[in-house]
């Protein structure tokens, strides 16, 4: 069982290299998400000039891989004097990807709280920042969580790109260990099951938490 | 201009490589979608696992495992090829889910009224049910295969001659290490905006003919 020998002799390298991706992704999403936040206010706006920025941002934002940030990140910015170590500059361009979905995301959560309430909160005197802060943040954030759980899950999947900035996280080290041994069927397919082990359960966990929503709305 | 001519020489083979991967899940995403929905507990699980497994582990991860560790057994295995095959492997577990959603669309009572018209489940399928459900995954397949666009960029990473590849290559040779990237990253933008264009066109087209 040649398979089994070669996980057990490298998986401490892979866990280590786990242990990287899973901040990577903790951090760049405690940063992204609530970075997302202003951005889906100022696509609701009612000032069309700051609204039609906002939008456009985004979708730019959204449209640009994520791979391409990670890149522009770490090489381009070094030639304007801004040099990055290779886990700052993958937090940043992770966070920034993140803002982006996330803005998506809460814009069309804050959309699902009906108008009629924000109306019924004008018409008890709530001054607009009253009438974000305690009617429609909180249930526009509620709508929004399982679609964000689904980002997080994309988003700790993403973090195997910081593989190309020679970040040591799970793909680099079972990619350095695979060329040094030769090892790559076994290797790689042990890193796969590491990311499966988190980004599955986490999924069925989403769910869950999507049903029972429903369930309230 | 010539940084960026050479940046655009790659975006033959990213479209290529995405409609190639696409291709792949569209046609192979039916019969996993059908066995997902299975009567039989074996064909059921296994297709479940198989999906979650090609969507819980990342696309560059895949690409690896294609390339380096089964190409380690078959010599010779071009990048292009490993790309398109683990991309289009990916996408046939993701298109199997959104045609998942587009059956549980389907009202009941369309399958009930092809059996009491004295159709075997099969024609049901095909000639009733199928040709809906296409209809009705356009949106998500458009928004997939719009991310697939933007994942193909990590071919690079084996080497296959994208536009992220050139965009590399661009930054390395020249003093200004910023410009091919956003080069590059404009390129995605443009490349994706039509193909958002063109998915709602589509949409509402094909929205008219699902039976409400």
């Amino acid at each position: 069982m040649s398979v089994i020998d070669d996980w057990l002799q490298y998986y401490p390298s892979l866990l280590s290299g786990l242990w990287v991706s899973v901040r990577l992704a903790a951090l760049s999403l405690c940063i992204g998400m609530p970075l997302g936040l202003p951005f889906a206010l100022g696509s609701g706006a009612t000032s069309r000039p700051l609204r039609l920025c906002t939008i456009a941002l985004v979708e730019i934002g959204r449209g640009i891989p994520a791979l391409v940030v990670l890149q522009l990140v770490y090489f381009g910015l070094p030639s304007v004097h801004l040099t990055l170590s290779s886990f700052v500059a993958a937090t940043v361009a992770l966070a920034l990807t993140t803002a982006a979905y996330t803005s998506e995301i809460l814009r069309g959560g804050l959309q699902a709280v009906p108008a009629g309430e924000v109306e019924a909160a004008h018409a008890l005197g709530m001054s607009q920042r009253d009438t974000l802060r305690f009617i429609v943040l909180p249930q526009g954030i509620r709508v929004a969580i399982p679609p964000l759980m689904g980002l997080s899950i994309l988003i700790f999947q993403a973090t195997s790109l910081a593989y190309t900035i020679a970040l040591p996280e799970l793909l680099s080290q079972a990619y350095s260990v695979g060329s040094a041994t030769f090892r790559y069927m076994s290797i790689l397919g042990l890193a796969g099951l590491f990311y499966a082990a988190i980004t599955i359960p986490a999924s069925w966990l989403s769910e869950r938490v999507e049903k029972r929503m429903a369930r309230h709305l | 201009m010539t940084v960026f001519a050479a940046i655009l020489s790659g975006v033959p083979t990213t479209l290529l490589l995405t409609f190639a991967a696409f291709g792949i899940g569209v046609v192979g995403g039916v019969p996993l979608a059908l066995a997902r929905r299975s009567p039989h507990p074996l064909p059921r699980l296994t297709a479940r696992a198989l999906i979650e497994l090609l969507r819980g582990i990342p696309p560059i991860v895949w690409l690896f495992f294609v390339f380096f560790g089964v190409g380690n057994s078959v010599p010779g295995i071009q990048p292009m090829n490993a790309a398109i095959i683990s991309l289009g492997v990916i996408s046939c577990a993701y298109m199997a889910e959104i045609y998942r959603g587009g059956l549980s669309a389907i009202q009941r009572g369309q399958w009930e009224a092809g059996e009491a018209l004295g159709m075997n489940r099969t024609s049901v399928l095909s000639k009733v049910i199928g040709p809906q459900v296409f209809r009705i995954s356009v949106p998500a397949a458009a928004t997939y295969a719009i991310g697939l666009l933007k994942d193909s960029s990590v071919a690079y990473t084996i080497g296959v001659t994208e536009v992220m590849f050139y965009a590399n290559e661009q930054s390395r040779s020249t003093s200004d290490a910023i410009v091919p990237f956003l080069m590059a990253a404009f390129v995605y933008v443009v490349m994706t905006i039509p193909c958002a264009w063109a998915a709602r066109t589509l949409d509402s087209r094909l929205r008219k003919r699902v039976a409400r």
